[in-house]
């Protein structure tokens, strides 16, 4: 499963941040690392882009660049 | 030299930490901005309070050393070329994991640093508790809590620096990793060890960022093709061995070091009282329905306030205040019987200039005041967060809405708001559109024009020109992110920091800055335009000077640039002229016309209806004001100044003999 799919409110766990370049340099550096707890806070009003919380801190990113990181659910991994 | 040499400090953090409140807290009001060479970043430099032998300089806003974005490149070269005496690392204490990922890479330049853990006051309100020995035996790093808006600590921060600085304490562990990529940066450093040593950088630093792949470095390394080979090798079993790449094992690696970090020295509950705030302020002000309605009543309230009733009634002030100095000079000048020609110089030349343009200044200072106080208490990132998606499709980010918006007020500020902007290529290419925004000061001549031609339809052409200047944004937009402005957009991939109360010192001191600046400007750039337009409309080119404007040189100029206009359907050279007296500001297009057309003379006799349309489309676009042309260097440089007023004046050229032409077959004249 990808990040974008995530519905709002649920957290997951990063499993692996795909794309290239300086977007996902920019993305690990903002601490979207593998294992991470990722929550979906919100989406936009326009639908797009989605808040994340993580490590305490709220983080904006676009669905398009979401679509690159793998995620679990969170409540499967804690079963 | 001991300790009488001048030492240099760099104050580098994350954006949001606080950072600008530091760094007017450790100087005052002794600072200095400029820019780094060759990019437009903004580069601030202070003496540091109460030391007249040490400055701080200012470093932008980042979250990491990565070698991306101009401010990322700006800050390494200045820490490695520039070899400040110690670094300055400022930590949001809320929001300490993501913060001290920098700080990790700080420590491995291997310069004296000290870390100021800012907004302790919160983290003690909110009930979580730090421990800052821990903290700093973990880190190896001096740790020094403050709280940058209250100027708590500050004093420690400033004593311990010296410290650190005089007596060269360096960081005493660079080593945050385990297994594989710790056997890895360690094969690597001795590999690299002479080159990062005529490098004059930490060898931990360059093996690092090797193992990272950055380019960069390895280019400025010169290593020898033998030694790239091993140190691909290097890399290679690494990966393999990890099951993941060489940038995501360097920030898991660096990650899980803080992780480890904070379970020894930072006691948090899950959120903090800030964070609980912020949410159930976003609650409305990002929420579904409301978030965009109340963005708007928010910015017609600022537009209100700026355009109509304070900024209106300072700039009338200030107007006043001008013509009556104008006055008392005019009649001192006249009784001191000073030649007429330097009279007019002072009174019509220097004093309509610059007065003209330092009318703008109420408009700007309290429009600074109000972006200052969007922008610190966190809402402008909010902003962007709800309008991205819009402008996306043209290349930009959300983050570019707010300066375009301004565009409709007045140009100047709006050029300057896009400081703001994270990165260099976004901010070029929303000045360059943001002049289609329809500035406040072309509606005195639409509302001439609408009311001699189109008594019946003002408001629907009043409209029509808005959203053709929107429209022709636009599509600029479209056509600029595939050619000048190709390449990647930097990513959007922005923080959304908690709400805060602004600081009302560090508010006030962002908005004289822009003041001081935009008067500087007045007095240079503006000053010598309003000089060669004076001098244009006062003598004719034999250089005597004329009491009819029409013979002046200016007259000449416009005569002789007019057939330029005909295919647009304005080939008159009253048109002409007023459009160049309209570059020392837009209002003068309406006075040149009512001097040039003389008393018995009116539009109508130099405009058909649809000419007129022409025209106003061609006022609309093309290139703006001098206050608003020094603005464009100002932010972006000579280089691209040029092309943005090219390519405004080209377009409009463009749309208006569309406008004028697809007009005349559709009416058949």
């Amino acid at each position: 499963m990808t990040l974008d799919r995530i519905n709002i409110g649920q957290s997951c766990k990063i499993v692996k941040v795909g794309g290239f370049g300086a977007l996902r340099r920019r993305l690990l550096d903002m601490g979207l690392t593998p294992k991470t707890q990722v929550m979906v806070r919100k989406v936009a009003p326009m639908g797009d882009p989605i808040e994340l919380c993580l490590r305490g801190y709220e983080l904006t990113i676009r669905k398009d660049d979401a679509k690159n990181i793998e995620v679990v659910k969170w409540e499967e991994e804690s079963i | 030299m001991g300790g009488g040499e001048y030492m240099i400090f760099a104050l580098a953090g994350n954006q949001n930490s606080g950072k600008t409140t530091l760094f007017n807290q450790l100087t005052g009001s002794n600072q200095h901005v400029g820019n780094f060479p060759g990019v437009t970043v903004e580069k601030k430099e202070g003496i540091i309070r109460k030391n007249k032998d040490a400055s701080v300089v200012d470093l932008p806003g980042i979250y990491s050393l990565s070698p991306y974005t101009a401010e990322e490149i700006v800050t390494r070269d200045f820490l490695i070329k520039d070899k400040p005496d110690g670094i300055i690392n400022i930590v949001d204490a809320t929001n300490i994991e993501r913060n001290l990922y920098l700080t990790l890479q700080l420590i491995e330049l291997n310069i004296p640093i000290v870390v100021a853990l800012n907004m302790m006051d919160a983290v003690t309100s909110s009930g979580s508790y730090i421990d800052i020995e821990k903290l700093s035996h973990e880190l190896g790093v001096a740790v020094v809590p403050i709280s940058a808006s209250k100027n708590q600590g500050i004093d420690n921060l400033i004593k311990k620096a010296f410290e650190i600085a005089k007596e060269k304490v360096r960081p005493k562990k660079m080593d945050f990793c385990e297994g594989h990529v710790h056997r890895a940066i360690h094969a690597v450093a001795h590999l690299v060890e002479d080159h990062a040593q005529n490098m004059g950088i930490s060898m931990r630093f360059a093996a690092t960022r090797l193992v990272e792949g950055d380019e960069q470095i390895e280019k400025s390394l010169k290593l020898s093709a033998n030694e790239k080979d091993i140190l691909n090798h290097i890399v290679n079993e690494m990966e393999e061995e990890l099951g993941t790449d060489r940038e995501a094992a360097l920030a898991d690696m660096r990650y899980a070091f803080i992780e480890n970090v904070c379970k020894k020295a930072v006691f948090k509950n899950k959120e903090s009282k800030e964070q609980q705030r912020s949410i159930k302020i976003d609650n409305i002000l990002t929420h579904k329905h409301f978030a965009i309605p109340i963005f708007l009543l928010i910015m017609c309230v600022i537009f209100y306030l700026t355009f109509g009733l304070i900024g209106s009634y300072l700039s009338e002030l200030l107007e006043l205040a001008i013509s009556s100095f104008t006055n008392f000079t005019d009649a001192a000048l006249a009784h001191f019987g000073l030649s007429p020609t330097i009279h007019s110089l002072i009174i019509d030349g220097i004093y309509a200039g610059v007065g003209s343009v330092l009318s703008f200044l109420p408009l700007i200072v309290v429009l600074f005041f109000f972006l200052s106080l969007l922008e610190d208490s966190g809402y402008m990132a909010r902003v962007a967060f709800v309008m991205d998606k819009l402008l996306r499709k043209i290349g930009l980010s959300g983050r570019s809405f707010v300066p375009m918006l301004i565009g409709f007020g007045c140009s100047v500020p709006a050029i300057l708001a896009s400081r703001t902007l994270p990165s260099e290529r976004d901010r070029k290419m929303t000045i360059v559109l943001t002049p289609f925004m329809s500035c406040s000061a072309k509606v005195p001549i639409y509302a001439i024009f609408v009311a001699a031609f189109f008594a019946q339809n003002k408001a629907l052409v009043m409209i029509s020109l808005y959203v053709l200047g929107m429209i022709v944004a636009i599509l600029s937009g479209l056509l600029l992110k595939n050619t000048v402005f190709k390449g990647d957009p930097v990513p959007f991939v922005m923080e959304l920091p908690a709400y805060r109360l602004p600081s009302f010192k560090t508010i006030m001191m962002h908005v004289w800055e822009k003041a001081k600046d935009f008067i500087t400007r007045a007095f240079t750039v503006i000053f010598i335009a309003s000089l060669i337009i004076w001098l244009l409309q006062s003598f004719d080119l034999r250089f005597n000077m004329v009491s009819d404007s029409s013979e002046s040189m200016l007259a000449s100029i416009g005569t002789f640039i007019a057939p330029i206009f005909k295919p647009l359907g304005f080939g008159n050279w009253q048109s002409s002229t007023a459009l160049i007296t309209g570059l020392t500001a837009k209002e003068a297009v309406i006075s040149t016309f009512q001097v040039l057309m003389g008393g018995d003379m009116s539009l109508t006799d130099l405009f058909t209806p649809l000419s007129a349309v022409a025209f106003l489309s061609f006022t609309l676009l093309y290139m703006p004001c001098v206050a608003a042309l020094a603005a464009m260097k100002r932010e972006m440089g000579a280089k691209y100044a040029f092309f943005a007023i090219t390519y405004q004046t080209g377009i409009a050229w463009i749309v208006a003999f569309l406008v004028y032409n697809i007009g005349r077959l559709l009416i058949g004249g």
